[in-house]
This record gives structure tokens, C-alpha cells and sequence, in this order.
């Protein structure tokens, strides 16, 4: 029941604070903070549940109902221990998008609470969803009200189209052969068992001959390698991000991307495991070359939400090499990185926003030397650029370091060749920190410091990414038996 | 005939009947709300009368006819479209003609010349549903006397569609010359009765197709289709993408049933190109359209081609695919041009893409509905044409079509271009302040246009969320169809 309200609160909250702000436009902001508080505090309850009892079964919570009796299509709804971090995740960078949002959206405040929240059912959604026929529903709703948010609240009138049409063709093309890859599964599986099936329990283990599971894998990877988004289908995510207003590149990095690192985890793999054994390298091979190339790339870039958005490729590399390298360290040091990724990247791109808002450019040559006029943006910007380049004692080092040594033990040269990548973090966040906040304040820059809800927020994010690289033992418990029955699964499904 | 023979006839008897009363209540007194009340009393009548016909099904009626439950399916889809029609119209041809009057006995004749259509086992049949369904057609299209547009889609379809039926006559002789009967069911059976009756036998039905295909505007026969929808009214824009199109898909599925020309490869294989064609040539067409009624005209071409590959899945799947894609296709393309005609009702017919911007703001309620419409296009969830695209795939996976299936995702994924800038569009001008409209005063047009928006709008959205009601419809239908 409690996955439905998750799903359902969001849905309905959207609609309320679109109506709502016809009043007034705080109405909607106001509704929509509430809304995800309440769902957070859900999800806060359902995790204190789990780690005090560690349930026997594979789900902590589950529902299921009849929808289209005729394909065999039931609502299937079930949270174990990686879906609840990421629904916790969902939840928690929502009201990070309602926060920044603030002072950021003025037009049509209804209208963008109401897409934002869309956006927020619509993921936990993915999260959740434990029907193939359903998730990929969920996976396809997502695009549209994130579509409306680009386009509509974008930066410049002309390249926000140009950007939001290339994000949904991108991924929805990738979404139509996720349908493909289901239809051929399930259809596959009716011909072994006699049953047209799309619960994922049931098709785990569907007998397939090499050649097919190699295809359908295939279509399977096509859709999740480009939410990931891994090179070379990762083009759309500069523009996507830079043209986003915050709280959509917020979600984005934080959210979407994540969707595509999940359902690697939960589908990809256990579904086809010999068919993955065997594209292992290659995966993995591309992804220390996304580490690699996002980190340089990122150097390159002029401008700063750029820079941001091509660090996320690099980080998404870690999570594509840990993946397929899939031994325990290196699953635990995926989920790890894909929490941490989406506190520390949603922290930067709210403080590029701040900073768009006040200097109203995000080239990086226009500004420097901004620390003397606004230190807590400076300090904050400091800490979240050492995070992002993996300082231990921080979150995103837990991750990469779990991945590296998980990653090692499969292919060691592949591994060698990410943990460069680390090196090439290092320089592209102090060069961010170095040209836009150190230096002369040349450009005169009088900018206001933040203060408020902005500030005490942002300390917030400080804390979990503090408490995710000092104690990441709560975070590990949670999704370990998940990973491991993960694990079991694939083994199994290989064997027989 | 017997008296069930003219119970399982009830729709069509009510139909011609309703026809008559309008023209008959023309004659009296020239009112236009009292024509569109008989036609929806009319139109009603026929829904409720399907499933009083239905007890008495499936039953053959003289050779002519067959009247199952494919058949009644496909009636009441026929009637609640031309109800939507009429729904729309009533607003727009207040606006802007003087004699609005014979729009709807000419809607009633060609709904009635398509209902004869989904139930004909035979080549007469097809001719006279077909040319009952063309002269209607001509007179809508072209109804705007005022307009030089509607008038050059008038002629331009009517000399079209003349060649279509002799190519489609001409057919017809041929298949008789060969095998020496006219009913749909007989003629495989009667193979080989003459000499080289198979050669003349295949040219028949190239011909045959040739004339089908015009009213389907699938790729090769297209060339109209763009021309008229942008130059006739909205309504009758409506009309020809739902009404026309479907009862002749829905005769086409009857026939290749009875002909099983599933298992005649080369038949299959003009399917299968006319399949592909229209899909790409619809959808590149598409991508370089300002004017958005030429934009749905090339993506109901595209769309043609994704029900013709439903098409190439055999049996009572494909069956029920492409039924089921036309529900949604006919709740979208309605919805579509209901918007449309309720922006046209307030004065200029909008076409270029320029004057949807800021429809979101300006009308939200219209604005949502072209939305939804548009999503329901792009196929997203929560739409019907998010299942539609479903059974679609599903069609053509299930009998192993994968290339065509790769060339079906190829395409939707390059629609959405198209799609998405006119819903950027509709959605653009967010800051902008937009002059007050005027209060729209209280009056039964503007009423029965809501609810006919309404309904629809409400139609495509259940249709996306629980579809399953449809589908108990429609899938037994499916398979009274093809045992």
C-alpha cells in the first residue's frame, strides 16, 4: 500500500499545486514542499523498518493487482532495500528542485510544480516497479514532464528546444527498444512456458538460446546506456543540463540518470546473465573510457553547468565499470556512488544555479575572485567540487574506491585506466574553484551571500554527503541483501 | 429475409432512417440545431441499437452482408466518431456559413455508406458502401463554398476518388472474369476454374488494392491526403481521417480473413512495403510541415503504415491490434481536430503553427486537450496511443516481424520531432500576458463543443489508463472473426 501512496502523492500533489496556484503561486511551492516531505518521511519509516528487522523475503513491501487481465499485466510494486535509497534519493533531490526553485521559477509556478512533481511519481515509479510492462511505463512518463520543464523554464529561447527535442528523441528512442527487448523476452518466455507473462520473478531464468539473449540484451542496454548516459550516446546530456533550469538539472543528474544505473542493476543483468558474462569487458571498457573522457572533456568546457554536466558522465562511468565488473565490493560501491553522485552533483548544479541568478552568466571567465563578495557560496562550492573529485571522508570517494577495487579483481587494466580518471577530477574541480571563486575580484563583483532556506539547505546536503563518507555502513546495510539476492539471481539464471 | 435478418440490420436501418428525418426536417423548416439534434438522436440510436442487433449475430444477409460482432464493433466505432463530428461541427458552421443544414444529412449519408462497409462480404457491397461513403465525402469536404481551399479539396478528392473506384471496378471485373463469383468468401475456392484465371486473379487484386489504398492514403497513394485536410473544414477533416479510414481498415481485415491472404506471400509482401512506405514517407513529409493540418495529415499516413503492420500480424491478434489501434487513433485524431475546430469557432480557421502559441495559457482547457492529443501521437503513457503503439509492437513481435517492428520504432522516434515542437509551441509565451478574452457567452453550440471535446479528451485518456473494458470488447469480436 505504501508503494501506491508513494506513487499516487506526487501524482496527485502535481495536480492539486497546479490548481493551487492559480490563488497564488506560493500555494504551489507551499504544496509541493509538504507533498514530498510527507513521502520522505514515508520512505524515512520504511528504512528505519528494514534496518531494525532485516525481512526474511526478497521485498520489504509489496502490492499487486489486476490491470489489463487480457497481456497478463499487473500492478506489481515491490521496495527492497536498493529501491527504497533510491526512492529515498527521489524524494529528498525533489525538494532540493521545490528549494531552488524558489526565487528561480516566477512564470507559470503552478504549471512547473505541477511537471516537477510529475517527474518525482513518475521515477519512484521506475524505482518501484517490478512488472516489465509497467516499468517501462513509468520509464516513458518520465520524459514528458521533464520535456515541459526543459522547454518551458530552459535558459535561451532558442537552444532549450533544440536541447529538450534531443533529450526525448535520445530517450525515447531508447525507451521503444527497452518495449522491443520486452515484448521479444515475453513472447520468448511464452513459448518455453505457455504463460504471456511481464512480471520480472517470473521471467528470471526464462530459457533463451545464446543468440537471442544477446539481442535482447542488447535492446535492453540501447535504453539504459543512454540514461546512464555512457559514450558515445551520452551527447544529449550537455545540452539537456545546461539549457535545464536548476531544478532540472537538479533531477536530471540526481534522478534520471539514476534510472538508468538502476535498471542496469535490477534488469539488465539478472535478466540475460550469461548474455551480460559476455559483454562484460566491453561494458566495462566503456565505461573507464566515460570516466576518462567526461573528466577531460569537462576540463575543456568555458562554461560552468557545462563543466558539471560533463562531470556527471565521468562519475556515470564508475557506475557502468562497477556494474559489469558485478562482485559484491563493486555493487556496493555502485549503489554507494549513485547516492553519493546525487547529493554532491544536485549540491553543485543548485550552487551553479545561485550563482547564474546573481551573476547572470555561467562563463567562467566573467567571474572570478567571487569568494571575497560571497564566501559561503565560495566554501560551499570548494566542498562540493573535493567531494566530487572523491576526497576521502566525503561520499563520492566511498563509491569510486569500492568500484575501483571490486573492478580490479575483473579486469585490471580497464580499472588502471578509470583510476587515472581520478586524477583528471582533481584538476577540473580546482580549476572550477580556481576561475570562478579565487583570484582578483576583477570583474567587481557585489553579489548577496546566500542566506535563508537557500543556505540552511545547502547545509543540509553538506551533512549527508559528510555522513555518507564517514559512516557509509547504513547505506551498504540497507542495499546489501538486495545486492546479494541480485547476485543469486544471475547466478542462478546462468546455471540453468 | 426474415425478422431477425432485420433486427441484426437495426443499425443501419436507423441510420438510413435518421438520414431521412434529416432531410426531411430541412425541407420543413431550415434550423440548424434542430439537424444536429436529429443527427445525435440519430447517432445515439444506432449505439443503442447495436446491442439489440448483436442477439441476433453473427448472421449473413442475403449475399451482400455479414453482421457480426466485428462488424457491430466497428458500426458503433463508425457512429460515435461521426457523433464527435457532429458535436464539433455545430459551433464552427454557426461561425461561418449561412446554410449549415445539408452538412449533416451529407454526414449521415457517408457514416452510412462506411457502416455498409465493415459489414460486406462482397464486391457489391464494397462498391456501393464505397461510392455512398465518396459522395458524402465530396459535399463535406468541399462545404465551404466561400473558401477557394475547400472547394479545390472538394474537386481534388472527387477526381481522385473517381480513378480510385475505376481502378477499383476494374478490379473487380477481373476477379469476376477469373473465378466467376463476387462473394469475398468463394473466390479462393473457385481458383483454377479457368484457364490463367490465377494471373488475372492477382491483377484484380492489385487493382482492387489500388483503389483501397487511395482511401486509406497509404504510401503509394497519398498524394491527396495533405491538400484536403488542409483545405477542407476541420470537422470534415475529422470525418475523412476517422470515418473514411477506418471503415475501409475495417474491410480490409474482414477481407484478407476471408480471402486468407495471410498466406499468400506476395500479397503480404505489398503489405509489408506498403507498410514501410508509409511510414517514412509520413513521417519525413511530416518534419518539414509549418501548417499543423498538414502536419496530421502526413501522421495520419504514418499512422496508416503502424496499423498495417498490426496489419501483417495474422489471425485474431492482428485483428485485434489493428481494431484496437483505431480506437485510439479515431479518440486521438478527434480530439486533434476538435481543438482545432473549437479555435476555429471564435473566428480564423488557425493553421500555421504560429497561431497555436500560448494556447496553453490563452485557452488552458482547449490547450490541454491538443496536448493530450499530441502525447497520445507521440504515444505516451497514460494516452491511448501509448497502448496503441503497445498491440502494434506486440503484433509484430509475437509473428517475428522483427525488422519491421526496428523500422516501426525508427519512425515513432522521429515523429516525436514533429509532435514535440508543436506542443512546445502550444506551451511557449510563458511570461507573456495574453488579452483578456472576451466572456464567452452562455449558448447550446458552445456547450455541445465542450462536451464533445470533453468527451473525447476523457475517451483517450481512459483508453491509456484502463483499457481493459475495450479490449473485452473488442478481442471476442476479434475472434468471432478469424475462428
Amino acid at each position: 500500500m505504501i508503494l501506491l501512496v508513494l506513487i499516487l502523492l506526487p501524482f496527485f500533489g502535481g495536480i492539486v499545486a497546479w490548481l493551487a496556484a492559480r490563488h497564488d503561486p506560493l500555494w504551489a511551492r507551499l504544496v509541493s514542499l509538504v507533498t514530498l516531505t510527507v513521502a520522505l518521511v514515508l520512505v524515512a519509516v520504511e528504512w528505519l523498518r528494514l534496518l531494525q528487522e532485516p525481512s526474511a523475503g526478497r521485498w520489504v513491501a509489496e502490492i499487486r493487482f489486476a490491470w489489463l487481465p487480457r497481456w497478463g499485466i499487473d500492478v506489481h510494486l515491490a521496495l527492497d532495500g536498493l529501491s527504497l535509497l533510491m526512492l529515498a534519493l527521489t524524494f529528498f533531490l525533489g525538494i532540493a528542485g521545490v528549494v531552488v526553485s524558489w526565487t528561480e521559477i516566477t512564470t507559470r509556478v503552478g504549471f512547473f510544480h505541477f511537471n516537477l512533481l510529475w517527474v518525482l511519481a513518475a521515477t519512484s515509479g521506475v524505482f518501484v516497479a517490478i512488472n516489465l510492462f509497467l516499468f517501462y511505463l513509468f520509464w516513458e512518463l518520465l520524459l514528458v514532464p521533464l520535456y515541459f520543464i526543459i522547454a518551458v523554464w530552459g535558459w535561451e529561447e532558442k537552444r532549450r528546444s533544440y536541447a529538450a527535442i534531443k533529450f526525448v528523441i535520445f530517450t525515447q528512442a531508447g525507451g521503444l527498444f527497452l518495449l522491443l527487448g520486452t515484448l521479444g523476452l515475453a513472447f520468448a518466455h511464452q513459448r518455453t512456458t505457455g504463460v504471456l507473462t511481464f512480471e520480472y520473478e517470473e521471467l528470471l531464468g526464462t530459457h533463451l538460446s545464446p543468440g537471442l539473449s544477446l539481442w535482447l540484451l542488447a535492446a535492453f542496454l540501447i535504453a539504459f546506456l543512454i540514461k546512464l548516459p555512457a559514450v558515445p550516446v551520452h551527447t544529449w546530456l550537455p545540452d539537456a543540463h545546461t539549457e535545464a533550469p536548476t531544478a532540472g538539472s537538479v533531477d536530471l543528474a540526481g534522478l534520471l540518470l539514476k534510472t538508468g544505473a538502476y535498471a542496469l542493476l535490477r534488469f539488465a543483468v539478472p535478466l540475460f546473465p550469461e548474455a551480460a558474462r559476455q559483454v562484460a569487458p566491453i561494458l566495462m571498457a566503456l565505461g573507464a573510457l566515460a570516466v576518462l573522457y567526461g573528466a577531460s572533456v569537462a576540463f575543456g568546457q568555458t562554461d560552468l553547468k557545462r563543466l558539471v554536466a560533463y562531470t556527471s558522465i565521468s562519475h556515470m562511468g564508475f557506475v557502468l565499470l562497477g556494474v559489469f565488473a558485478w562482485n559484491e565490493i563493486a555493487l556496493q560501491g555502485v549503489v554507494m556512488q549513485m547516492v553519493a553522485h546525487g547529493v554532491s552533483t544536485g549540491a553543485m548544479f543548485m550552487l551553479v544555479g545561485y550563482l547564474h541568478e546573481r551573476v547572470h552568466t555561467r562563463e567562467m571567465a566573467q567571474m572570478g575572485g567571487l569568494w571575497s563578495a560571497a564566501p559561503r557560496l565560495g566554501a560551499l562550492a570548494l566542498f562540493f567540487a573535493l567531494a566530487s573529485l572523491g576526497l576521502p571522508g566525503l561520499s563520492n570517494f566511498v563509491g569510486e574506491f569500492l568500484v575501483l577495487i571490486g573492478s580490479y579483481r575483473v579486469a585490471g587494466p580497464t580499472t588502471i585506466a578509470a583510476t587515472v580518471g581520478l586524477v583528471a577530477a582533481t584538476v577540473y574541480a580546482l580549476w572550477l574553484v580556481q576561475r570562478s571563486f579565487q583570484g582578483e575580484n576583477v570583474h567587481n563583483w557585489k553579489i548577496k551571500d546566500l542566506v535563508g532556506k537557500e543556505f540552511a539547505f545547502m547545509l543540509v546536503m553538506v551533512a549527508v554527503t559528510v555522513w555518507l563518507g564517514l559512516f557509509p555502513q547504513t547505506v551498504l546495510d540497507t542495499a546489501r541483501p538486495a545486492l546479494e539476492d541480485l547476485r543469486l539471481l544471475a547466478m542462478m539464471g546462468g546455471a540453468g | 429475409m426474415t425478422g431477425p435478418d432485420f433486427v441484426a440490420l437495426l443499425p443501419l436501418l436507423v441510420l438510413a432512417g435518421t438520414t431521412l428525418a434529416a432531410m426531411l426536417a430541412v425541407t420543413v423548416r431550415r434550423h440548424h440545431g434542430a439537424v444536429v439534434a436529429v443527427s445525435i438522436v440519430g447517432l445515439l440510436a444506432v449505439c443503442a441499437s447495436l446491442p439489440v442487433a448483436g442477439r441476433v449475430t453473427p448472421r449473413v444477409i442475403t449475399p451482400l452482408l455479414v453482421v457480426d460482432t466485428f462488424a457491430l464493433v466497428y458500426m458503433g466505432m463508425l457512429a460515435l466518431a461521426a457523433l464527435a463530428v457532429v458535436g464539433m461541427s455545430y459551433r464552427y458552421l454557426e461561425a461561418r456559413e449561412d446554410d449549415p443544414e445539408e452538412f449533416y444529412i451529407l454526414l449521415l449519408v457517408a457514416t452510412l455508406g462506411a457502416a455498409v462497409l465493415v459489414a460486406s462480404r462482397h464486391f457489391a457491397s464494397l462498391f456501393l458502401g464505397m461510392e455512398t461513403l465518396s459522395v458524402g465525402l465530396y459535399g463535406l469536404l468541399g462545404y465551404l463554398r466561400g473558401e477557394r481551399r475547400s472547394t479545390e479539396a472538394g474537386v481534388k478528392y472527387l477526381i481522385l476518388a473517381a480513378g480510385a473506384s475505376a481502378f477499383l471496378i476494374l478490379g473487380m471485373g477481373l476477379v469476376y472474369a477469373a473465378s466467376g463469383t463476387l462473394v469475398v468468401e468463394e473466390i479462393p475456392r473457385r481458383l483454377g476454374a479457368t484457364a490463367g484465371g490465377e494471373y488475372w486473379l492477382g491483377v484484380g487484386f492489385a487493382l482492387v488494392l489500388v483503389g483501397i489504398g487511395f482511401k486509406l492514403a497509404a504510401v503509394p497513394f497519398h498524394m491527396w491526403t495533405a491538400d484536403v485536410y488542409e483545405g477542407s473544414p476541420a470537422p470534415a477533416g475529422a470525418f475523412i481521417a476517422t470515418v473514411s479510414k477506418g471503415a475501409m481498415l475495417g474491410l480490409l481485415v474482414r477481407y484478407f480473413v476471408l480471402l486468407d491472404a495471410h498466406s499468400s506471400p506476395r500479397l503480404m509482401a505489398v503489405v509489408v512495403f506498403m507498410a514501410g512506405a508509409s511510414m517514412c514517407v509520413g513521417n519525413l513529409l511530416a518534419l518539414l510541415q509549418d501548417n499543423v493540418k498538414r502536419v496530421l495529415a502526413y501522421s495520419s499516413i504514418a499512422n496508416m503504415g503502424y496499423m498495417l503492420v498490426a496489419f501483417v500480424a495474422a489471425g485474431a491478434l492482428g485483428a485485434e491490434a489493428v481494431t484496437f489501434y483505431l480506437v485510439a487513433y479515431f479518440a486521438t485524431l478527434l480530439a486533434a481536430f476538435g481543438a482545432i475546430a473549437v479555435m476555429a469557432g471564435d473566428g480564423k480557421e488557425p493553421e500555421d503553427i504560429k497561431d497555436f502559441r500560448g494556447l496553453m495559457w490563452r485557452h488552458p482547457w482547449v490547450g490541454t486537450v491538443l496536448t493530450t492529443a499530441l502525447l497520445s501521437l507521440a504515444g505516451i503513457p497514460l494516452t491511448g496511443g501509448f497502448f496503441a503503439k503497445f498491440y502494434v509492437l506486440t503484433a509484430a513481435v509475437g509473428v517475428g516481424r522483427w525488422a519491421l517492428a526496428i523500422l516501426l520504432v525508427a519512425n515513432a522516434s522521429l515523429s516525436l520531432y514533429y509532435y514535440l515542437r508543436i506542443l512546445l509551441v502550444i506551451a511557449a509565451g510563458a511570461g507573456e500576458e495574453h488579452p483578456a478574452r472576451p466572456a464567452m457567452s452562455f449558448s447550446a453550440a458552445g456547450l455541445l463543443a465542450a462536451m464533445t471535446l470533453g468527451g473525447v479528451a476523457l475517451a483517450l485518456v481512459w483508453l491509456g489508463v484502463a483499457p481493459d473494458p475495450f479490449l473485452e470488447v473488442i478481442a471476442p469480436a476479434a475472434i468471432q472473426l478469424v475462428p
